[in-house]
């Protein structure tokens, strides 16, 4: 079993969450951070296992959860409720278009925000919601239909320079070779 | 078969969480800081990576300049010492007064430095985490400032790192006075999502006399905020529930959107 993929996958994902908590430009310029994750679940779940987006769902959610006031745990349903569907479907959708990215990473990252908000509010905590939630909504969607054909171009490049490479198959074949000589009469 | 791993999958995933969140509080607590406690390496290395350009820079600083900063440095440090000692006599003055009405002494703020390491990743609340921990004699709910004011309490201590919960979060819930001829008290409570300069000052009497420009301060009710740590300001107030509360804007004198360093108030 090649664990290639699972490990950059997952190592973007950490990669992500720390960027997230430790990058506050997108907060200062559009008054929200944009969420990696869900656009990371589009691609684990049109090129990766069901392992893989499994773990992805799991450790990236605590990973999230762990740097945030968030009770531990929260965000692995809203990951899964993103991705699974997508992967149940993926034979149908044309996952090479950037055009079907933009509109599945908008579609992820939409989803997750509010099914966690809503998780929240179910578990008796008080986020932090209002009129302006709507704006960081629509920032967030908007930033994480942007980045799902980014990172499906980054994992593609990083699996090219860093994964194995496909073996060419030779046309040549020794038990086929005709062999032309004169015969000895 | 194919269909039944993914449903497996998909199972495990769910108990995972649900198992997760069905913990004890001290139980979450202690794995949320041991999961946290995986990015320790690269907070290190963002941190030395910012102070590189500092570093560089520094290096690289004229003799003049330096020579201006020493002199500049000299000059506020005669002021400061010329204000401690005035401060010092006062407060002596204050400690006799006080011995005389048999009132409690003060006891001298003490303060650690701590560094703002990173923030919230989620937009719904307003926390940042601190490099100061249990090993530097953190303990919950201490107050953190700056120094243009208070901007918080610490709400999880982890060995090496804590969580401080800023003002305008729903959890960090400030009993202040305003600086008026009648000191109308209040608690500052959530604010809006965008704006982190602005928190809602709550609970007000309907008679308060509110203008703006008038200081706000921690009032010492509570037990976690000693009294006259500057808030902020008073930007507008309002008559709601039908005149029977007061509710006011404030604006904070600490910016919470650029935290670098700040400071972690010990009793």
């Amino acid at each position: 079993m090649n664990l290639f993929k699972p490990a950059l996958i997952l190592s973007f994902a950490f990669l992500a969450v720390f960027g997230e908590a430790t990058l506050s430009a997108p907060r200062h310029l559009l008054g929200a951070q944009i969420d990696l994750l869900p656009a990371l679940m589009v691609y684990a779940a049109l090129n990766a296992d069901i392992v893989t987006l499994s773990l992805l769902a799991g450790l990236g959610g605590m990973w999230f959860d762990s740097l945030s006031a968030n009770p531990l745990g929260v965000t692995i349903l809203p990951l899964m409720a993103a991705g699974f569907p997508i992967y149940l479907r993926r034979g149908l959708i044309l996952r090479a278009a950037p055009f079907a990215q933009l509109v599945l990473g908008a579609a992820a990252s939409a989803l997750v925000p509010a099914l966690t908000v809503l998780l929240l509010l179910n578990g008796g905590k008080q986020p932090l919601i209002g009129w302006g939630s709507l704006w960081q909504w629509i920032v967030m969607t908007a930033g994480g239909a942007a980045a799902t054909p980014v990172i499906f171009s980054l994992a593609e490049w990083s699996g090219h320079a860093l994964g194995y490479q496909l073996r060419t198959e030779n046309s040549f074949r020794p038990d086929r070779e005709i062999h032309r000589s004169r015969k000895k009469l | 078969m194919f269909k039944q791993k993914n449903y497996l999958a998909l199972g495990a995933v769910v108990f995972v969480a649900v198992v997760l969140l069905s913990l004890p509080t001290r139980a979450t607590a202690r794995l949320k800081l041991a999961v946290a406690s995986w990015f320790l390496p690269l907070f290190g290395l963002a941190n030395a990576g910012q102070q590189l350009p500092a570093d560089l820079a520094d290096s690289v600083l004229p003799r003049r300049e330096l020579l201006q900063q020493i002199d500049t440095l000299r000059r506020e440090n005669q002021q400061l010492k010329s204000q401690a000692v005035q401060g010092a006599a006062i407060a002596r003055e204050n400690d006799q007064l006080r011995a005389l009405w048999n009132w409690q002494k003060q006891a001298p703020w003490k303060l650690k430095l701590a560094n703002v390491v990173m923030r919230d990743p989620a937009n719904w609340w307003r926390t940042v985490q601190i490099d100061l921990g249990s090993r530097d004699g953190i303990q919950t709910n201490q107050p953190v400032l700056t120094a243009d004011g208070l901007i918080g309490r610490v709400s999880t201590v982890g060995y090496v790192s804590s969580q401080v919960v800023l003002i305008g979060d729903p959890n960090c819930h400030v009993s202040a006075l305003v600086e008026n001829a009648t000191h109308d008290m209040g608690v500052l409570t959530a604010s809006g999502p965008l704006d982190t300069s602005l928190v809602q000052l709550s609970y007000l009497a309907s008679s308060a006399n509110l203008k703006a420009g008038q200081n706000v301060l921690t009032s010492g009710l509570g037990g976690i905020f000693p009294k006259g740590i500057p808030i902020g300001k008073i930007v507008d107030a309002e008559s709601i529930e039908y005149g029977l509360a007061t509710e006011a804007r404030v604006k904070l004198n600490a910016s919470l959107g650029a935290l670098e360093q700040v400071w972690v108030l010990f009793k």
